[in-house]
């Protein structure tokens, strides 16, 4: 099996980013505590992700112009919101939306 | 599977499951789509157990297609991944009662998922977190993860167009259902200023992607909206 130095290079590298990124506030903030305001910002850290990860699944990006909507994507949404609002259950919000884009990918 | 009070390995292995779910389709796709741009079997497997990051391994993959300098793909890496100093950031507080060891064990591993899978579980747990809990539900996602996308490489040439069979979005529903699930299940925000704030950033991320590539604009409209959000929660009290 084949292992370039130039993808090994690389693979090290974003490891380190990437581990630096999600290690280094747990070593500072097992010495420090956060001032409430702080912790009332970070409160919305989670709801703000997601809808930014959403949104970009939604559109698609062409710098310059207004992005364009990726319509699978965008109409496969539709019953995966409605299935998180009935089952309120993860595991089945993740299947109904994997089948609803196989369904649309068949359809579209 | 509604999530518990409890902070054991058993509910945890039971809570991250539609994560893990979720994981070996993404990962699958991965070791496919990097099976068809040259990557050996190998290459797949180390690059999602040393660099572990998900989307950003789709990006990587585009890159060495491109033949891209390696400190360009590290500095691609680094931007995509740079909400993960937000979200570790917003962790890091319920363990620090752990030892440094653990915490930074716990940081090494966590993802977008075992995030807002905790974030949804403090709902649950009046607001505790621990070691165990978390590093079960990492351990579970890292090792699912690792394995499925090389699993996904050596399938690569027997599978064409992934994409097709729809795994690619057990992801965004992972988010559309963590998003919902975090919304309706936190207390300690009203559920018409989570509401406001979503559409906020919705709409933010819509009007940004014309300007910036989407990598920094991610990261820009999330502290935007976390600003908003504490202007809302404070002006409505």
């Amino acid at each position: 099996m084949a292992l370039s130095s130039y993808v090994l290079f690389v693979i090290l590298g974003s490891g380190l980013v990437t581990w630096l990124s999600r290690v280094v506030p747990f070593i500072l903030l097992k010495q420090f505590k956060l001032p409430k305001v702080v912790v009332n910002f970070l409160g919305f850290v989670p709801i703000c992700i997601m809808t930014a990860l959403w949104m970009e699944s939604l559109f698609n990006q062409h710098l310059g112009q207004f992005p364009s909507l990726n319509v699978p994507n965008a109409l496969a949404s539709i019953p995966t919101l409605i299935s998180a609002m009935i089952s309120k259950n993860l595991l089945i919000i993740v299947i109904v939306g994997v089948l609803s884009l196989a369904v649309v990918n068949l359809l579209v | 599977m509604r999530l518990t009070g409890d902070l054991d390995t058993k509910s945890a292995l039971k809570e991250t499951l539609p994560t893990v779910f979720g994981y070996i389709g993404i990962a699958l796709a991965f070791g496919i789509t990097a099976r068809a741009n040259g990557l050996s079997v190998l290459e797949i497997f180390l690059m999602s157990l040393i660099t572990y990051a998900g989307s950003a391994e789709f990006v990587i993959v585009s890159l060495l297609a491109l033949h891209a300098g390696i400190g360009s793909i590290v500095m691609s890496v680094f931007l995509v991944n740079a909400r993960m100093i937000l979200m570790s950031t917003v962790v890091a507080p319920y363990l620090s009662h752990e030892s440094m060891a653990k915490n930074i064990w716990a940081g090494t591993l966590l993802t977008d998922e075992t995030f807002a899978l905790s974030m949804n579980k403090l709902n649950y747990t009046s607001h505790k977190l621990n070691f165990r809990w978390l590093d079960t539900a990492n351990l579970f996602a890292y090792t699912v993860w690792g394995v499925a996308s090389a699993v996904g490489g050596m399938l690569g040439n027997l599978i064409n167009n992934p994409e097709r069979y729809g795994f690619s979005f057990a992801l965004v529903a992972m988010f559309i259902g963590l998003l919902y699930l975090q919304m309706i299940s936190d207390r300690t925000i009203k559920l018409m200023i989570q509401f406001i704030v979503v559409l906020f950033v919705a709409v933010l991320m819509f009007l940004g992607m014309k300007w910036l590539p989407q990598n920094g604009l991610l990261l820009i409209v999330t502290l935007l909206g976390c600003g908003f959000g504490v202007v809302l929660k404070h002006g409505t009290k």
